[in-house]
């Protein structure tokens, strides 16, 4: 009665060798490595690459344990962190020639030991979470309203400029925060400006009303259109923030959407946090408008006379006045690279712009209609502007290559340069959340999750052997298989591990023998009541199978409100609490029963089990069913 | 080797009114320190900013909180963390700096009045994010409730899920008022902590609930009270055993877990101890004062003995 089919032990041999090779790789340890990956969109890393990194090495004596093309980065691991260090910099010269204009990014890592053959099965150690590595973690909030005026207001450049081309005459367009306001002279321009607009925006909704003897269109985003330009907003900042992540040479960071305006960032390994904060909160955003050169706005600009309607005073640099236009030209979402570099007559610093095909054709339409006049290249970093540049138009410029130059420095230059080429943010951020752990820290962490599992572990372990005898020894193997199952989970999925999530890696372990007790206890409870000891075991595993569902059942009810509510340190704790209770139920009842049924099921004329002591009470004064 | 040489029936639900009345008495006192002193929330909760800042010799509490205070950071704490080697700060939220410049200024001053200073940890967490974290914690207690609830009405019947979550909240409740009482921090691990101990305890009111399942169609000449007398004594080995493996575990991150896992270890502490006794007392005598009876359970609209599709149909403990 106590047997199981092959095919049964099959399932658990199968799952006890898949179980062994994913967990294997957390074995090994880690070795100091250095990381090769692409600064760059246009630049690929190739086997090329891969070579050159080995050339480099050899040209150096460094000797790599193992040098590897992994996707988009090449990894070189050392045996030691001086020939890491090393190695950093002479790939580090080999690769960027230039500094100040990397192609590709350095970084410093930690690769694990696990030989290729496991690597090329997809098998690698846990991720272990920032608490247990060291590294910084981030959260921004986006500034979706910001994100929503400034469409608007480049939507009234747009309307502006569509009614020019149609020969409709209206009496001034005016952003008012999120809406456009349209203002006409009668109702026959009206109705054909409404016309107009409807046709070409498709992502505005218009109100139409009557304000004395004045007409005005009131125009919104369509709610539909304003979630695409807040999800638009998001994945800018994204790839922004990449970029400058990658200015700092982090070697996996991580930054992710939370929620529909925040992004997660995660810098492992990164000490410097003052650094790393001033990257990311460069929370600039780049325009190109013209200046006003209206008389109004010179009298303003030295300051005796208000700035004139439609137009916006700010700052240069050097805390000179500008008065520039409310309209925005173009914003760093049409600019594609930028770099320093020198005037070839004048021998000036420049800075150098490469933008993209929308972008260079309305820089060759504006350039073309205003030479001579000045343009403005202003920068808002937390809502607050700058002119960066306002230089004279000289000439058309087509193609989309510009020249900025004019009372620059080389440093200005390049950290102009970086600036743009860095991207601009569609919206400003903020930083809403910070978290920095030290190395010593994090490893300390790590020993002490270790410990308390282990002890925890064995401490268990040795009361299961002692009062439960052979059957004890069973239920520590499947606590021992169980605890295996869970790790190779974990690192199949490559969830994170933190230190909560070791926390709940203890506490599974601890409730998982809850299932085995049941059982052992059952079986004792059977055999007290005068079962033989084969029917024994049959009915405590079968009896307890439903009690360990139903219990098991309402723990991950629980586990899953901490899933699905909890972030953070919660989450981590609940991904490792619901896998485990998942694996426990396997190891606990299938597996153990397997091991049982091996050991006693064979046995025809089976007369004890160790299963420790029996008692029965002396007197009949015991419940008897009836 | 075996603990439990339990001759007859333990009457436990003879005794069960003056039980209820201690459980009420200490669920009201965990209630009043609840409102009287309050949770010590922490930082990610209220937001602010934490440090945690290391000295190569034991270091001395006065001398960072005058260099704090010489920064005119007002409502800092400043107390040891794990040894006396490490000392934990926590600033609230403060207007007009951010928690970049704060923490690099304290930092800096801290330097300045001892330089083994090391940062090992800051923490900074705006207030709203504060809010919501609080805000998503009661909403995964309400998940929980509800969603236990749920389960134990399909699976039981009504009377046994307004009890064990009577139970089982009641645990929740003294967890979170010993968090008052001795103040101490009252973090998202202990948060996860309360809801792990929530359907941990559940566990073993599901434990006995099905044990009084099984005995209602075994003995049909008990009543109901000796039905409930006799799932508990022939589960309560089960129970003490399950309990002190648990329990062992915790010890063991309670021992080697370090100051981070300190309060988290001891919610659970706490959670399994009082587990015990509210599964047995609350859960156990609530259920009978609320009536249940052999034809709720035989009659019930879930037959599990007449569904030919379970293959475990009838199976208990």
């Amino acid at each position: 009665m106590n047997r199981y089919p092959v095919w049964k032990y099959a399932i658990i041999l199968v799952a006890l060798l898949v179980a062994g090779l994913y967990a294997l790789p957390n074995f090994f340890g880690e070795s100091p490595a250095v990381q090769v990956s692409t600064a760059k969109a246009s630049i690929k890393m190739d086997a090329a690459a891969l070579g050159r990194v080995e050339e480099a090495l050899k040209a150096a004596g460094i000797t790599a344990e193992a040098v590897s093309l992994d996707g988009t980065s090449i990894k070189a691991r050392f045996p030691n962190t001086d020939a890491q260090i090393t190695a950093k910099d002479v790939i580090q010269k080999a690769f960027n020639p230039d500094p100040a204009n990397p192609d590709y990014v350095v970084a410093l890592n930690l690769l694990s030991r696990s030989p290729a053959w496991l690597t090329s099965l997809h098998a690698s150690p846990m991720y272990l979470g920032l608490d247990l590595r060291g590294g910084v973690h981030f959260m921004l909030q986006v500034d979706m309203q910001a994100a929503l005026s400034k469409k608007a207001e480049s939507l009234a450049g747009d309307i502006r400029t569509a009614l020019r081309e149609k020969n409709v005459r209206h009496s001034g367009i005016n952003r008012n925060g999120q809406t456009i306001e349209i203002r006409f002279r009668d109702a026959q321009t009206a109705e054909a400006a409404r016309r107009i607009v409807q046709d070409q925006f498709a992502d505005l909704d218009m109100v139409q009303s009557a304000d004395g003897s004045e007409f005005k269109i009131v125009a919104s985003i369509k709610p539909a259109a304003a979630r695409t330009v807040q999800e638009q907003a998001l994945k800018q900042n994204i790839t922004t923030l990449h970029n400058r992540i990658n200015e700092l040479g982090v070697a996996e960071p991580v930054i992710q959407q939370q929620g529909l305006d925040r992004i997660v960032v995660q810098l492992p390994g990164v000490q410097d946090t003052a650094k790393a904060k001033d990257i990311l909160g460069r929370t600039a955003t780049l325009e190109i408008r013209m200046v006003d050169d209206g008389s109004d706005a010179r009298a303003a600009e030295v300051g005796s006379g208000v700035v004139p309607f439609g137009s916006e005073r700010y700052l240069e640099r050097n805390g000179q006045a500008v008065i520039v236009k409310k309209q925005v030209i173009l914003t760093g979402d049409n600019l594609t690279d930028a770099q320093p570099g020198f005037d070839s007559q004048t021998q000036e610093p420049t800075v150098n712009l490469s933008l993209d095909a929308k972008g260079a054709r309305i820089f060759r339409d504006v350039t073309r209609e205003s030479i001579g006049k000045r343009m403005a290249i202003l920068l808002f970093e937390k809502g607050k502007g700058e002119v960066v540049t306002a230089p004279v138009i000289r000439s058309e410029i087509g193609g989309g290559r510009v020249q900025i130059s004019g009372a620059m420095t080389i440093v200005e230059a390049n950290d102009t340069a970086l600036l743009l080429r860095a991207g601009s943010l569609a919206a400003p951020m903020e930083i809403i959340e910070e978290r920095t752990i030290g190395p010593s820290l994090g490893a300390e962490n790590i020993t002490k999750g270790f410990h308390s599992v282990t002890w925890g572990f064995v401490a268990v372990a040795i009361f299961m052997c002692i009062y439960y005898m052979l059957f004890g020894v069973i239920s520590s193997v499947a606590l021992a298989f169980n605890l295996l199952l869970l790790v190779a989970v974990l690192s199949m999925l490559q969830a994170t591990l933190t230190l909560p999530g070791m926390a709940a890696m203890a506490l599974v372990l601890g409730m998982a023998i809850d299932a085995n007790v049941l059982i052992n206890e059952r079986v004792r409870e059977e055999l007290r009541n005068g079962a033989s000891p084969q029917a024994a075991i049959h009915a405590g595993y079968d009896r307890a199978w439903a009690t360990i569902i139903d219990s098991n059942v309402t723990t991950l009810i629980a586990g899953l409100a901490l899933l699905a509510f909890g972030s953070g340190p919660v989450r981590g704790f609940a991904v490792v609490h619901c896998l485990g209770i998942l694996t426990s139920m396997f190891s606990g009842v299938f597996f153990s029963r397997g091991v049982v049924n091996l050991w006693y099921g064979r046995q025809k004329k089976l007369k004890t089990v160790s299963i420790g002591t029996v008692w029965r009470p002396d007197s009949g004064n015991q419940v008897t069913p009836n | 080797m075996e603990f439990f040489k339990i001759h007859r029936d333990i009457p436990f639900m003879r005794h069960a009114r003056l039980f209820n009345l201690v459980s009420f008495v200490t669920f009201v006192a965990a209630v009043f320190f609840l409102f009287s002193r309050g949770l010590h929330l922490s930082v990610e909760f209220t937001g602010g900013t934490l440090m945690e800042v290391s000295y190569s010799q034991p270091a001395d509490l006065n001398v960072v909180r005058s260099a704090i205070d010489k920064l005119g950071i007002k409502d800092v704490q400043v107390q040891n963390f794990g040894t006396a080697q490490d000392v934990l700060i926590r600033m609230p939220v403060q207007k007009g700096t951010t928690s970049g410049q704060q923490s690099e200024a304290v930092m800096g001053a801290l330097k300045a009045a001892d330089a083994s200073a090391t940062m090992r940890r800051t923490e900074f967490v705006g207030p709203q994010v504060g809010d919501e974290l609080a805000a998503d914690g009661l909403k995964a207690l309400a998940f929980v409730v509800v969603g236990i609830m749920l389960y134990l009405a399909i699976r039981f019947e009504w009377k046994f899920a307004v009890a064990a979550i009577i139970a089982n909240l009641h645990d929740v409740i003294i967890i979170l008022g010993f968090f008052a009482f001795f103040q101490w921090e009252f973090s998202l691990p202990v948060l996860a902590a309360v809801l792990a101990v929530l359907g941990y305890s559940v566990n073993e009111s599901v434990v006995i609930f099905d044990r009084i399942r099984e005995n209602f169609r075994r003995y049909r000449k008990m009543n109901t009270e000796e039905i409930i007398n006799n799932a508990i004594t022939s589960t309560i080995s089960r129970t003490i055993i399950t309990h002190a493996s648990t329990q062992m575990m915790v010890l063991s991150m309670l021992l080697f877990g370090g100051a981070t896992l300190h309060y988290f270890a001891l919610a659970l502490t706490i959670g399994i101890l009082f587990g015990i006794y509210s599964s047995v007392f609350v859960a156990a005598s609530i259920a009978m004062w609320l009536g249940i009876q052999r034809e709720d359970l035989i009659k019930g609209p879930v037959k599990k003995d007449t569904d030919p599709s379970d293959p475990n149909a009838g199976a208990t403990v």
